[in-house]
């Protein structure tokens, strides 16, 4: 009886209870729908519209779709190109920086020097670092290449030569891993001493240590270089837009437009090509199904790596 | 359940609605008086000193004749510059725009960007038939909308390093391609580690000015059939194109090793430059290039590009392309930005004081033929070039250079031997342009 008498005033409360959560969350809620409902329900519209920025847009059904997945001859490389990179760029950033990681904890002497070495390529921006290395790898002009070709070894072409030009990229990426190592590190430096102590006690090696305490302690950081690594490479494009552009040669002038991708498509990325059939073609519709595919496909993969069967959490993780 | 729907409902048509209403950007109109005190925006791609002053110097001539309307010009702005902020609207938008591309052209037209300047025309008396030359009236339309002028033109040719020839022996530039070819070996200078001193013609895609479209033009090809779809396949031309190009390339040490001497080349518009450091004894170039060559160490002079061995009537021809003018959709003053391109393009005395001071081709039937031009005979090559009856532009597209851009990805990959079936080839990138094109249509 007493409940059914505060059943108003309950209800009242509870109704406070929900506005104050939602005043509190109310910044994340705007943002969110400002930052990204809106632009995405923006996307999914416009991509079954022709629209060219200019003239209002009209609905043309699953013709921009088709266009992008079946007409479009750019968007097979683009797409390769984006999924190779998330590979095999994140997996070498990964070990690459993890390496470091566990030789900079390690180093008894000089540690303060060879931490701020291995961290100082990483502030350099990345158009700057980009054009840095375009110059260094130069087939023609570059000291690399001459360096090498000193001690006897036919060096490649770089960015010149379409078999190498993504790899040129990963090396770029790799030169610039202070991030990874900076957070490889703290996560390695948080390893309880005590548990290294008792595998050598259990007469563990250095790989059974690292196999059996390091990696289990430090799967979380993994898992987040991992994943933070697959989006942020999914959205590649300065750096390939910049060393295409440089190494080509080819004059950027006020009417000049210049194709991606240089050399034979080889660093054409999705969001590249999104660029260039949006903001140079004004093919909107095309540009939003671009988009979209590349969201699915982000979201897929981040989605499977999240999933605890993956086997690189455990549940207290 | 029902009410759930309903709001969703509700929000996804408020969610199209709001995107709508956004899609629009402002347009302008033609309801002012060009008498009236007005501030136009001018913008142009023009960044060099010499031809900032010249168009400058333009400027303050129309001011002199239409004091009412003061010209805030902003110079180096690109086609994607321009694009976007017409494109974004907003009261900084220009209200005369040029470009030098004619590429887009035909984009600016369909999609109404740049204004159709047929009524204007009408409205203040003037005769574009009788004032411009048919070629550059034809890249400046499209489909009837003349939503461009021509402000002055650029017509390529050859120049080339007498000092060069004559230590090889030739006496004259080359007039067929197989002359080219054969001139090209003969003025290619090895290194003794199988790399070059120089290069007797490059004919790489990428090097310069190099468009696959500009050689091709030697060709005289129709790209598009009557009923506009693309026809390169049909086109015996671009075999033969193609052909020569390749023979060129193989003739003087292959794709691999001209490629790798081209990226030790200086920046275009630089000192380093490779014709004029020596490292190209024969090059395709505009006719502004004279005015790069001021400090050559070497004797050079300029000349129509070679032409096929068949068609010897032809030589003299060239590719033709330019500047172009118009007036953006949202302008609200299009009446005095009127004023102001039909300054720059139709006033004789005008368009021939631009095209001295930035040495490029006049526009005008009038401007070509007046005594005041500048007489440099390196110079009055190009203008030869540009009244040509053979010379073609490149036609304007639905799509912009969508098709021109096309053209150069699958020339890259034909210069480098990668196109081991040419008919296919050229038949899927005609399937490519037309499904563009299509694509760009409402």
């Amino acid at each position: 009886m007493a409940t059914l008498t505060n059943a108003p005033a309950l209800r009242r409360k509870a109704r406070r209870e929900r506005l104050r959560t939602l005043g509190f969350l109310s910044p994340w809620l705007v943002g969110f729908t400002v930052f990204f409902g809106y632009p995405l329900i923006a996307t999914v519209y416009f991509s079954f519209m022709h629209y060219n920025q200019i003239e209002a847009p009209t609905f043309v059904g699953l013709r921009n779709w088709r266009y992008v997945l079946e007409q479009m001859p750019l968007f097979g490389p683009a797409l390769w190109n984006t999924l190779w990179l998330v590979v095999v760029m994140v997996a070498l950033r990964v070990v690459f920086g993890l390496g470091i990681g566990l030789l900079v904890t390690r180093i008894k002497s000089g540690a303060g020097f060879f931490r701020t070495a291995f961290y100082l390529p990483y502030l350099a921006p990345p158009v700057a670092a980009t054009v840095a290395f375009v110059f260094l790898l130069n087939p023609g002009t570059g000291p690399v290449n001459d360096i090498l070709g000193n001690i006897g070894i036919h060096a490649p072409n770089w960015f010149n030569d379409p078999a190498w030009a993504k790899p040129s990229l990963v090396l770029l990426s790799l030169w610039g891993i202070g991030d990874l190592m900076v957070i490889f590190m703290a996560a390695l430096l948080d390893v309880p001493k005590e548990q290294y102590e008792a595998a050598e006690l259990d007469g563990a090696g250095a790989f059974h240590k690292f196999r059996y305490v390091t990696w289990p302690s430090i799967t979380p950081i993994v898992m987040f270089a991992v994943v933070t690594g697959v989006v942020q490479t999914m959205q590649y494009y300065t750096q390939a837009l910049v060393a295409g552009k440089l190494a080509s040669g080819v004059s950027i002038g006020p009417g000049s437009v210049i194709q991606p991708g240089y050399p034979d498509h080889s660093t054409l990325t999705v969001p590249q090509l999104v660029y260039s059939l949006g903001f140079q073609n004004f093919n909107t519709g095309a540009a939003c199904v671009l988009s979209l595919v590349l969201f699915a496909i982000a979201m897929a993969v981040t989605t499977l790596l999240m999933r605890k069967r993956a086997g690189l959490l455990s549940a207290e993780d | 359940m029902p009410r759930k729907m309903a709001a969703l409902a509700s929000v996804l048509s408020a969610g199209a609605l709001l995107l709508t209403g956004c899609a629009n950007p402002s347009t302008g109109s033609a309801e002012d008086d060009p008498t009236k005190p007005v501030t136009l925006k001018f913008w142009h791609g023009w960044s060099e000193k010499s031809e900032v002053k010249a168009i400058d110097a333009s400027i303050a001539r129309f001011e002199k004749l239409h004091p009412n309307i003061k010209v805030k010009a902003t110079g180096n702005v690109t086609d994607a510059t321009v694009n976007q902020a017409l494109r974004a609207g907003g009261s900084d938008a220009p209200d005369v725009v040029s470009s030098f591309t004619t590429n887009n052209v035909g984009q600016y037209c369909s999609s109404g960007m740049w204004v159709d300047l047929n009524p204007f025309m009408k409205k203040t008396g003037l005769d574009k038939t009788k004032v411009f030359p048919k070629t550059l009236l034809d890249y400046t339309s499209y489909e009837g909308d003349q939503c461009a002028l021509p402000l002055l033109a650029d017509a390529y040719g050859m120049y080339y390093n007498k000092d060069a020839f004559a230590e090889a022996g030739i006496k004259r530039s080359p007039r067929t391609m197989s002359e080219l070819r054969r001139d090209a070996v003969k003025l290619t200078k090895r290194t003794e580690s199988g790399g070059y001193q120089r290069v007797g013609f490059m004919p790489n895609f990428r090097l310069y000015q190099n468009s696959p479209d500009r050689l091709f033009a030697q060709w005289g090809p129709s790209y598009f059939g009557k009923d506009g779809k693309a026809r390169l396949a049909k086109e015996k031309a671009a075999k033969e194109f193609y052909a020569t190009t390749r023979e060129l390339i193989r003739s003087q040490g292959g794709y691999g090793p001209l490629e790798t001497f081209r990226t030790s080349f200086g920046d275009e518009m630089s000192s380093q430059n490779a014709f004029l450091t020596g490292k190209l004894a024969m090059h395709m170039d505009g006719e502004w290039r004279g005015l790069f060559m001021k400090g050559a160490k070497f004797k050079w002079d300029t000349a129509p590009l070679p032409v096929p061995d068949d068609r010897p009537e032809t030589y003299g021809r060239g590719y033709l392309t330019g500047t172009v003018v118009g007036i953006a959709h949202s302008s609200t003053h299009q009446n005095a930005a009127w004023e102001l391109v039909k300054f720059l393009t139709a006033d004789t005395d005008q368009v021939v004081a631009f095209a001295n001071a930035i040495h490029n081709v006049p526009s005008t039937k009038a401007a070509l033929t007046s005594p005041k031009l500048d007489s440099d005979p390196t110079f009055r090559a190009f203008l030869d070039i540009a009244q040509n009856r053979y010379s073609t532009a490149l036609p304007p597209s639905i799509n912009g250079g969508q098709y021109v851009t096309s053209l150069q990805d699958f020339s890259y990959g034909v210069e480098a031997g990668k196109v081991h079936d040419l008919d296919a080839g050229l038949q899927k990138l005609d399937d490519e342009i037309d499904a563009d094109n299509l694509q760009a249509q409402n």
